[in-house]
């Protein structure tokens, strides 16, 4: 490789990316530039849909076959790499710069242990024995700090968590010492805890190994806290770099400032998430979701026009000696062989409170979204909602109770959460016509209507079917359902984890609304703490399907009292904080 | 070694659940063959001119005089005690002439299934590689026109072509030639018994004799096997781990055979099972066409002369082979997908 003196590691010039849709061209990468120097990591942040996963593949030329480069120049090392026939891409492929994508249970292949797959990455490079590889496979499951790592060279990947998975991800990436890493998103989806210790190895190896990193990722707690540089990009582009302390602490460009204030942080409230709201930047803000383009002026502005800024003063606490909405004892689920997801389990909300139910994955909180939603049966225990025990009431039969309607959820996926067959209208007007027998009619239309202007959908969507609606617009819908009944209770299970931080911040404060307006009560289960922290009075934390710790969210948060608890928080990434090296 | 005795768990506990199912066929098959029309003492009776008397004698000696209820009691007995009964039409034990015939049946279908697997897989993988290509499209034609040429027609066509225009194929009628004797009965597979007897010559001919009637089956059933390894194939080479292969510069041929087809095949195989089982049920018309001494051809025969015992002894054997079938690709899937012991 002839690399000249002061060259960097990859220098992308001008780079375009044009992707060959039913639509016609579509281009999704419009004039990126930027560098990466050997052993830097730099950070490339953005929404969905911003390119950033794109420029990523396109360095690499993993694109589908759809897409193509159209324009621009690749360089990697000194050479010009954008042109590369696929026997020198397969060459660099690993060796040069390998990859760590999201995902990474997927990411494997489901039906060859991960030690073969491992020594599969070296061979490919490297003329070696399956003996060899299986030893240099067992030198780097230890490398990337897997427990036991002689028992998990024969395991398959879906007998491991998805976190060790990203373990093996990274052994497989850093197997031929690449010079450069590129991870897509490579924590998304992991819990806190997990992102933590997986990010923390990545940023040793590559310390160790002296190698460049590009994090691609939507996350800017983890990008301020893990590089060196970030590039912010926005629809194909590139809108802002800079170092991550002044990129935060003073963004330049509108689109990183509305970024910046849409992510929770440690003291930010539900106001605060998009201050600039109104005066013209929430159209702007809502600009990837609209299909349609300008239509829809948010219904939401109108009422949080002048928010409340004391946190005290907007936490519309329930009055001391609001009766008991929801009362949950001894709560215990079992499944089949002895798995125990929901042990002993104890809480209450009052009416109107929000209550914040947080813990890792496989922790039991979604269970008992499910368990209270009386869509599945407890094991033990008792559910009073009102006073009165619903938990003995089949979940099969559930539906015909009159509490059903007290009772309603919004689902974590709002896409499969949706029947594809219905539209908007149908989907909202659904549980209208099954709990509260509404016929076809001017008052149906009235009151479907009414709750989709509430949950900020605009009229002229509700023809409009799921496919044809962004995420942040099919989690209004699936909002505009749960509240059409005009419940007492509304569990959300992960309301917001599929949607864009902007996307994000208008739909908390959206139910933050509804909350207040209707004297909802809310059970809020979530894994991300920051936003259980704005939304909730109360916090509930558990682990193995147990409470560990509950409390008022303003002092559980200030002062955890467990290990976990503390451990859980201080996983949490904040904006400007100290970065890793 | 846990992963293979849950499979063998499974495998065992699939067994037992499939019992009662051919149980149900067994009741199922006896009433039909009593409902169906046809007195079969008036077909065995020794002429047109056959007196009351001998019908009525003739009907005796079947048990056709008792109620419908004991008549099933009996069958049961005798099927438990491995009796099923006499074909009235050889004059052999049903037991015999289905162990006699079915080597024939399943030689056949196994080559053809073998050849239809080792047709369609490189079909399937080829198209999805080219996906949208000429080869694309010449494969899905080659589908088509496989499913819509039934198979007595292929047969005949084949045969045509084959024996009478270019007179390479043997004389289509049974298994070996007339000039050659049969090797010693070993397992009734003649290619696997001449083998045995080291007669290579009598290998050739059985195996020539065999082309035709294997090819004719694999045609039809090479269709749906190459479309499902099509479709399998373009799943998984679009998979991320088809991607994080290619992310680490595996070689192309390891990135399609061990990362890409390897996955693929699962589907595949469940897809082969129930070809299998189709094939040997429905082969009756390639054994008519080749004069082809396979319980197919015996069953009908029966059927058309009323004859019950055989109808009834070949279903059951049809639905026994069924249940191995599906134990048999459940234990290989077992092996096939780690996953599949984990519920």
């Amino acid at each position: 490789m002839t690399m000249a003196e002061g060259e960097p590691l990859l220098a992308i010039e001008d780079l375009h990316v044009t992707f060959s849709t039913r639509r016609g061209l579509v281009e999704a990468v419009r004039g990126v530039s930027f560098s990466v120097a050997a052993g830097e990591t730099l950070g490339v942040v953005g929404e969905s849909g911003s390119g950033k996963s794109v420029t990523a593949f396109a360095v690499t030329r993993l694109l589908d076959a759809s897409g193509r480069i159209s324009g621009g120049r690749i360089r990697f090392g000194g050479e010009d790499i954008t042109k590369a026939s696929s026997k020198q891409l397969q060459r660099l492929h690993g060796a040069a710069i390998s990859m760590i994508f999201q995902n990474p249970r997927g990411a494997l292949n489901p039906i060859r242990t991960v030690g073969q797959q491992i020594a599969d990455a070296i061979m490919a490079h490297e003329p070696i024995s399956a003996g060899e590889g299986r030893a240099r496979a067992l030198d780097l499951l230890k490398a990337v700090l897997i427990r036991d790592p002689d028992k998990r060279l024969d395991a398959y990947p879906h007998e491991l968590s998805g976190g060790m998975c990203q373990r093996v991800m990274i052994a497989m990436a850093i197997a031929c010492a690449p010079k450069l890493l590129i991870a897509d998103e490579p924590t998304t989806g992991l819990d806190v805890t997990t992102q933590k210790t997986v990010m923390d190895l990545l940023a040793r190896i590559t310390a160790e190994r002296g190698m460049a990193m590009i994090l691609i990722t939507h996350d800017l707690g983890l990008a301020s806290r893990y590089c060196q540089r970030v590039c912010v990009m926005e629809q194909g582009q590139v809108v802002e770099e800079a170092q991550p302390l002044s990129l935060f602490s003073a963004p330049q460009h509108a689109y990183t400032r509305r970024l910046v204030a849409a992510s929770p942080t440690a003291t930010s409230t539900i106001a605060d998430l998009a201050p600039d709201a109104g005066d013209g930047a929430s159209r702007h803000c809502e600009r990837s979701e609209a299909i349609q383009g300008t239509s829809s002026e948010p219904v939401w502005i109108a009422s949080s026009a002048a928010p409340p800024r004391n946190d005290e003063e907007r936490r519309a606490k329930p009055m001391p000696g609001t009766p008991l909405l929801l009362e949950v004892q001894n709560l215990v689920k079992r499944y089949d062989r002895g798995v125990v997801a929901v042990n002993d389990v104890s809480f209450s909300i009052k009416a109107g409170e929000s209550l914040g139910l947080v813990g890792e994955s496989g922790c039991g909180k979604s269970t008992i979204s499910r368990l209270v939603c009386r869509l599945i049966d407890a094991s033990e225990g008792e559910i009073l909602f009102d006073g009165q025990a619903i938990g003995t009431l089949p979940a099969r039969d559930f539906h015909r109770s009159p509490l059903r309607k007290d009772i309603q959820i919004v689902f974590q996926d709002p896409t499969d959460s949706l029947n594809p067959r219905f539209n908007a209208f149908d989907c909202i007007a659904h549980p209208l016509r099954r709990l509260l027998s509404m016929k076809d009619g001017a008052a149906l239309t009235a009151r479907v209507s009414e709750c989709a202007e509430r949950a900020g959908l605009p009229s002229e969507l509700l023809e409009r079917f799921p496919h044809q609606l962004s995420g942040g617009q099919k989690a209004r819908v699936g909002i505009a359902r749960a509240i059409a009944c005009r419940p007492r209770l509304l569990i959300l299970d992960e309301p917001t984890a599929a949607l864009d931080v902007s996307v994000q911040a208008v739909i908390l404060q959206l139910l933050d609304r509804l909350r207040r307006e209707d004297d909802l009560a809310l059970l809020f289960v979530s894994h991300d703490l920051n936003v259980v922290r704005m939304m909730c009075e109360r916090t509930v934390v558990m682990q193995n399907g147990a409470i560990v710790e509950q409390g008022e969210s303003l002092a559980l948060f200030a002062a955890p009292q467990t290990d976990y608890a503390r451990t859980l928080l201080e996983a949490v990434l904040h904006l400007g904080g100290p970065t890793a090296r | 070694m846990s992963h293979l005795s849950t499979t063998a768990k499974r495998a065992g506990w699939r067994f037992a659940s499939s019992l009662p199912a051919l149980f149900g066929v067994l009741v199922f098959t006896f009433l039909l063959m009593r409902v169906l029309p046809g007195d079969p003492a008036v077909f065995f009776a020794s002429g047109p001119s056959a007196g009351k008397e001998e019908i009525e004698m003739i009907r005796k000696q079947m048990g056709l005089d008792k109620p419908v209820p004991e008549q099933l009691l009996r069958y049961l007995g005798d099927i438990g005690s491995g009796n099923l009964g006499r074909s009235l039409t050889t004059g052999q034990p049903v037991l015999a002439d289905l162990k006699s015939r079915l080597p024939a049946s399943l030689e056949l279908t196994f080559t053809a299934l073998l050849i239809a697997l080792l047709t369609a897989i490189p079909l399937g993988v080829a198209a999805a590689l080219r996906q949208g290509s000429g080869i694309d499209h010449l494969v899905r034609f080659i589908c088509a026109l496989g499913v819509c040429v039934p198979t007595f027609v292929s047969g005949l066509l084949l045969i045509y072509a084959f024996y009478y225009l270019l007179g390479i194929a043997p004389d289509p009628t049974g298994r070996v030639d007339i000039f050659t004797s049969p090797p010693p009965l070993v397992t009734g597979f003649l290619l696997i018994d001449f083998a045995v007897a080291g007669d290579w010559e009598g290998w050739g001919a059985a195996a020539s004799q065999l082309v035709l009637p294997a090819f004719t089956m694999a045609l039809f059933v090479v269709a749906p096997l190459a479309r499902i390894t099509r479709a399998a194939m373009l799943a998984s080479l679009g998979s991320d781990f088809v991607r994080t292969a290619r992310s680490l510069g595996l070689p192309p041929a390891k990135v399609v055979v061990t990362y890409a087809l390897r996955n693929a095949l699962l589907p595949v195989l469940t897809i082969a099972g129930i070809v299998f089982s189709t094939m040997l049920g429905a082969n009756v018309l390639v054994e008519k066409v080749f004069s082809w001494p396979g319980v197919a051809s015996y069953a009908l025969d029966a059927l058309l002369a009323s004859d019950y015992a055989p109808v009834q002894g070949f279903v059951l054997l049809m639905a026994s082979i069924f249940v191995v079938v599906n134990l048999t690709v459940d234990v290989l899937y077992g092996i096939a997908d780690p996953r599949v012991s984990v519920e």
